[in-house]
């Protein structure tokens, strides 16, 4: 199988910092793919050195098959959408979109036309004659979409596109992109910090940290079944038990998982279960978030809002169905 | 309390304010009433008569117009040196960071810091040990070392208020190295390389003391106004190039002004 980017052990080092640290990466052409991580955690690193803007310290890239490595940004079938846009500000928007197919020699009439279908492509019909100024954020983010879409790009890079951008207006081009990669079928590498945002759009996430890969799967595998305690903790943060702890519910020395949402709350006279303390409670509308200390352990729940609780300070009882634990690939 | 507003200022302050001014500026107003003087041979005030024949003699002077055609040349070939080096200079020190950055950084600026007679001794030597013949060449090369800075200056300041990033898109739109110069860089960069052009050009056309180190028998225009005040033949002539020298001069450095005055400050223009 033609991969659309394929790493082999790829490096980039800075010096003595190691951005990237012999990662393996396989995306699967047509397919929406995110890169999650902190901040300094590689991701964007890759993203450029898909690109062509970095190249590798060590290992080798190849996309669709054709090897990336010495090939420069301007001979690469990819378009990146800058964290910043990075529009023009001396062309107006026509001009902005229709740079790519102007520097390829395509003559103007038919530039234009194709500038003025990616406009509508990304809802901004008409607006063509004005400066990158006069747009607001939202706007200017559509116009770095369309000015990357017009060259019909095989992949379609994307440096926290979002980032900008207030949370409805987000929300809404969250949908917007999804919808977009699904309608052109073009390969999406989406580069990101937000959980949510890479749980909601991708098809595949990959997990980054330190320059390595954590865990690449489906945003199930990665929310229900992280592999290491650093994926569990950034991904939704899930309540990480030390092995002593899982040892004593699941019978195994090692390291473990459960999602805040699977724990339920009871009157600490009755049945057994892990005995808690109710430290505080944080109320986000739908739900209501629970901080507890059991035995000195640190955990959340997460309980619909409108159930019976007790009361901060309180001793309590809490249970879960032993399949919600997930044992993870660390021992202790 | 009391507010100024729409008070005038006390007659002391306007006094003195136009007297400042006219102390600045009558000599200037002198120069041009001496180029219509019928006195050749020393300045007299009040000006025995009045006459434009100076400015047919002008034009007839074969030596004025080899002055002249040699400061516009000598002058428009600096400005290109600047425009090329300067350009090469700012994107290097602003686009990347490397080992002594900021000391390359100083040493472009310091000519212009430089008293110019350091600058001319310099490049007298430099050139007497080189056993370089002193030339057209000599005075382009003196003249570019302060022209440079005033473009980087406005180079620099200008590459630093734009985003890296748009060259990266440009060569990820598929744009090679020469088509993102073309048109991504130098439309960015335009205003401020013709301000800074025009202002290399004015200061350049009006050099005295670095010409004088630096030339051998040419003469610049300043340079043959000096020995034309020694001699106490047709003295208004002088004053005739004068007037011209005002014009090309104040023009270019206006147009620079007015070019960058959204932000960018015309870095040098004090000299």
């Amino acid at each position: 199988m033609t991969f659309a980017v394929s790493f082999q052990k790829v490096s980039r080092h800075f010096g003595s910092v190691r951005a990237v640290d012999a990662v393996d990466l396989d995306i699967v052409p047509g397919e929406f793919f995110a890169m999650l991580g902190p901040s300094g955690s590689g991701k964007t690193t890759c993203l450029r050195l898909i690109a062509g803007f970095e190249q590798p310290t060590a290992g080798s890239i190849s996309i669709f098959g054709e090897r990336a490595e010495g090939v420069p940004p301007y001979r690469r079938n990819v378009n990146t959408v800058f964290q910043d846009y990075a529009l023009f500000p001396h062309l107006n928007v026509l001009d902005n979109v229709a740079y790519g197919l102007m520097v390829k020699g395509v003559g103007r009439p038919e530039r234009q036309k194709a500038a003025e279908e990616a406009l509508a492509l990304v809802r901004l019909p008409g607006y063509g004659a004005r400066r990158p100024g006069q747009l607001s954020g939202g706007q200017r983010q559509r116009v770095a979409l369309a000015r990357a879409l017009v060259n019909q790009p095989k992949v379609l890079l994307l440096d926290e596109p979002l980032g900008a951008l207030d949370l409805k207006l987000r929300e809404n081009m969250q949908e917007e992109l999804k919808s977009l990669q699904k309608a052109l079928g073009i390969t999406f590498v989406f580069v990101t910090h937000d959980q949510g945002e890479a749980l909601s759009m991708a098809d595949r996430v990959a997990v980054f940290n330190d320059g390595k890969i954590m865990q690449i799967g489906t945003p199930e595998d990665i929310y229900q079944r992280p592999k290491t305690r650093f994926v569990a903790d950034f991904v939704g943060s899930s309540n990480v038990l030390p092995p002593d702890f899982v040892q004593r519910y699941a019978g195994q020395h090692r390291w473990g998982s459960l999602r805040p949402e699977s724990i339920r709350i009871g009157r600490a006279a009755k049945g057994d279960g892990v005995a808690a303390r109710l430290v505080s409670t944080n109320y986000l509308g739908a739900t209501i978030r629970l901080a507890l200390d059991a035995e000195g352990l640190r955990l959340h729940a997460i309980v619909p809002a409108g159930a019976a609780l007790p009361r901060e300070g309180e001793a309590v009882v809490l249970t879960f169905n032993r399949e919600h634990l997930h044992l993870m690939d660390e021992l202790g | 309390m009391r507010s100024d507003r729409g008070q005038s200022a006390p007659i002391g302050l306007k006094l003195a304010a136009t007297g400042g001014l006219l102390f600045l500026h009558l000599p200037i107003l002198l120069i041009f009433v001496y180029a219509f003087t019928t006195e050749e041979k020393s300045f007299v005030w009040p000006p025995p008569g009045l006459t434009t024949q100076w400015f047919a003699i002008t034009w007839n002077r074969p030596d004025v117009w080899q002055a002249l055609s040699l400061s516009v040349r000598v002058a428009a070939i600096s400005t290109a040196i600047a425009l090329v080096l300067g350009t090469l200079c700012a994107a290097a020190v602003s686009r990347t960071k490397f080992f002594g950055r900021e000391t390359i950084s100083l040493l472009v600026i310091l000519p212009i810091a430089l008293p110019g007679i350091i600058t001319g001794i310099a490049l007298r030597s430099a050139f007497a040990l080189a056993e370089i013949p002193f030339s057209f060449w000599t005075i382009v090369l003196g003249h570019a070392t302060f022209c440079v800075v005033v473009v980087y200056n406005n180079a620099v300041a200008r590459f630093r208020r734009t985003s890296g990033s748009m060259i990266e898109a440009s060569m990820d739109l598929g744009a090679d190295g020469f088509q993102t110069f073309r048109h991504v860089v130098l439309p960015n960069i335009a205003t401020a390389l013709l301000a800074g052009g025009m202002l290399a050009f004015a200061l350049s056309f009006d050099e005295v003391i670095v010409t004088t180190f630096t030339a051998g028998q040419q003469q610049t225009v300043p340079i043959w106004m000096l020995e034309e005040l020694i001699r106490p033949r047709q003295r208004p002539v002088t004053n005739v190039v004068a007037m011209v020298v005002v014009l090309v001069t104040l023009l270019p450095i206006l147009a620079a002004y007015y070019l960058t005055r959204d932000g960018d400050q015309i870095a040098g223009s004090g000299k």
